[in-house]
């Protein structure tokens, strides 16, 4: 039957009468996982203003345009030196099944970036495989112990994501299986619920101890990162650096998660355009910028998405979902499986439920051995490869040697909803609307 | 509390000294680190935070006064005596070893302990055993609310009472209070004492060096309810 000439209701459109509907049957709510898919401001409405008269641009393939970055050097005797500036963000062996996370620790390898741990410890194929691996400070502190910190070679303390700043984990029993459970010493099987709230601290005053006691653990030597979900930002990030962070991790609420109640991911946060200038004007005044590194995350995609987060400030992008992607998540091979789940290849979400065709977001063992470690990592080192590149074709068009050199005025944008956000001007205008903070 | 820094050191003879008066907390640490020093007498403490963080080696350490967070935080087979009180966060994710506070506790007193046995003579403050994940815990006085919160595995016994919520969305840490709770969290009930228990606590009361009689106290545990998700529990939370 044709529906061309009934009116929809734009409030109680068909995806908000089939959530009450669900509602209605069900009694819980909806857990999924991926990030925001409502449509938001997002890099694509930038652009770069490439070199013509008044600039000059880089000969792509003579001129050398730098990518390296070194994260952590404000107090740690041994910071990360890593050859390119995307990085693998924090997901949990248990979210990932042990092969991808493996896969995650070669493809970062081959291209000199680090891998992060998650919520869950650090599993020795991850740590064998990852030459810079972050070990995830999370509150429910699964799987944290003293040998693995030691093993670190940085620190991560999480107060939250971006899919869901102020929540908690979650990881339902189908996925705790039982090398899950020992690690995060629950029983086999049970739903997870991971707390929100650091255990023995509450505030930047305590967070400054807590990163005091981390330091002294380590000797001084490894990296301190605070990763927070973008909110308020400005604030956040001022005050993670007056308690000492080496590096802020600033996660958009486009970033992903392997489960989350759908009513967190798209209703909590700020979208990643919005986070970045808030959080280097908190940089900038604490004269900090470029000292303190900015990692940022939350829907980087393309090498432009790494070119534009760089231009805004961002020291270092971090990537998950495209990650995944790029192991085989959502591939259309999986097309058949994917509709026997309910689902359909590119629409692909329920990670809760560990049934993973592409054998990512899974513990079963059949699953899982459906990815190849090493094929996985050299996927995901050909991923980064591209957006390096990309991002350096974008700098060199910009007239710039190193990536690290992009600057907002390198930017303008398409919608006012963007400008204002990314706070460069409308194209074609000098036009900045709004007031910042 | 009277400052307990004369006492005779009850360590061995090859005690190293540190004066935290003119020595940085960073070169204490540094120093247990190194595997070389058996024992070490802390001197002038002065609540200071993060001492004897990241043990590593089975150092024994005598803390001379009070201490700030995270005494002997993440302790992995040192032997840590504080003789004072401490802050929060003590003996927080012990792995192994043992940690004694001969006065009270701050907040999150062994949080997210993996193992070891942290003993506090007197009272601890909220959030106890937070997150507890093996540790063993015995409290000679009271402890404050919230405590046992999400506690997933280890023995908590305590001597004195316990306050609000005890053991709320517990898992599967084995709670003993001897005297008043009063209330416990969510999921958290009270359970028979059997033998099995009562020798449990015995022993746990006996390597704390307490010579209450194990018939006295009460046992706790998860009823299990929370484990899944489920609608019906939604006013639970």
């Amino acid at each position: 039957m044709t529906t061309e000439h009934l009116r929809e209701s734009a409030t109680f459109d068909r995806a908000a009468i089939a959530a009450i509907q669900r509602a209605a049957e069900t009694g819980v709510y909806d857990i999924r996982g991926w990030g925001a898919k409502r449509p938001l401001p997002h890099f694509d409405d930038l652009l770069f203003l490439g070199a013509s008269m008044s600039r000059y641009p880089l000969e792509g393939y003579r001129e050398k345009c730098g990518t390296d970055v070194v994260l952590g050097d404000r107090n740690a005797a041994f910071p990360l030196h890593l050859d390119i500036p995307v990085t693998i963000a924090g997901m949990s062996f248990g979210a990932l099944s042990a092969q991808a996370k493996e896969a995650l620790g070669r493809g970062a390898s081959e291209v000199g970036t680090s891998t992060t741990t998650g919520d869950g410890g650090m599993t020795p194929e991850e740590r064998g495989q990852s030459k810079h691996l972050v070990y995830q400070y999370l509150p429910s502190r699964y799987g944290m112990n003293l040998e693995d910190l030691l093993k670190a070679d940085a620190i991560e303390i999480v107060l939250g994501q971006g899919a869901k700043p102020g929540g908690g984990g979650m990881l339902l029993g189908q996925k705790i299986s039982d090398r899950v459970a020992g690690m995060r010493t629950l029983p086999p099987g049970i739903d997870q619920r991971s707390a929100c709230r650091h255990p023995d601290w509450t505030g930047p005053d305590d967070l400054a101890i807590k990163i005091l006691e981390l330091r002294e653990i380590t000797d001084w030597e490894k990296p301190v990162y605070v990763k927070v979900g973008a909110t308020r930002t400005y604030y956040d990030v001022k005050l993670a650096v007056a308690a000492g962070a080496d590096v802020v991790v600033v996660d958009g609420m486009q970033g992903g998660t392997a489960a989350t109640q759908d009513v967190f991911i798209e209703h909590v946060g700020i979208p990643t355009l919005a986070a970045i200038p808030q959080a280097v004007q908190a940089l900038q005044e604490l004269g900090l910028h470029r000292k303190v590194q900015l990692i940022v995350s939350g829907g980087i995609r393309t090498g432009a998405d790494v070119a534009k987060a760089m231009a805004l400030g961002a020291d270092a992008v971090a990537i998950g979902t495209a990650a995944l992607i790029a192991l085989g998540d959502n591939h259309p091979r999986y097309a058949g499986e994917y509709e026997q789940l309910g689902s359909a290849a590119g629409f692909y979400d329920d990670f809760q439920d560990g049934r993973d065709p592409a054998g990512i977001t899974t513990q079963d063992p059949e699953l899982a051995a459906r990815l190849d470690p090493v094929e996985g990592g050299r996927r995901i080192a050909n991923y980064l490869r591209v957006l390096t590149m990309e991002a350096q074709t974008l700098a060199r068009a910009c007239g710039k040697a190193h990536l690290r050199h992009l600057e907002p005025e390198d930017l303008v944008a398409l919608t006012i909803e963007a400008a204002a956000m990314a706070r460069v001007p409308l194209a074609g205008t000098s036009w900045i609307p709004g007031g910042g903070l | 509390m009277e400052p307990l820094t004369t006492e005779p050191v009850t360590t061995q003879p090859l005690t190293t000294r540190i004066d935290l008066d003119t020595s940085p907390v960073r070169d204490l640490n540094a120093k247990l680190h190194t595997g070389s020093v058996e024992a070490c007498e802390v001197l002038n403490p002065q609540g200071k935070h993060a001492l004897a963080v990241g043990l590593r080696h089975p150092v024994t350490v005598d803390v001379r006064g009070h201490a700030g967070y995270y005494c002997a935080g993440m302790n992995d087979g040192g032997t840590v005596t504080v003789h004072g009180s401490v802050g929060v966060g003590v003996a927080e994710n012990m792995m192994s070893g043992t940690v004694r506070v001969k006065g009270d506790a701050s907040q999150s007193a062994g949080a997210t302990g993996r193992g070891g046995l942290l003993v506090i003579e007197g009272s601890a403050s909220m959030r106890c055993g937070i997150s507890m994940k093996g540790i063993d815990i015995v409290v000679g006085g009271d402890i404050g609310p919230m405590s046992a919160f999400m506690a997933q595995a280890g023995r908590l016994v305590v001597c004195g009472d316990a306050g609000e919520a005890l053991g709320d969305s517990i898992y599967e840490a084995h709670l003993y209070v001897r005297g008043s709770v009063a209330s416990l969290g969510a999921d958290c009930v009270e359970k028979p004492m059997h033998d099995e228990h009562r020798a449990e606590l015995a022993e746990l009361l006996s390597a704390a060096g307490f010579d209450h009689d194990p018939a006295e106290f009460h046992r706790y545990g998860s009823a299990r309810t929370l484990y899944h998700f489920a609608a019906a529990n939604s006013a639970a939370y």
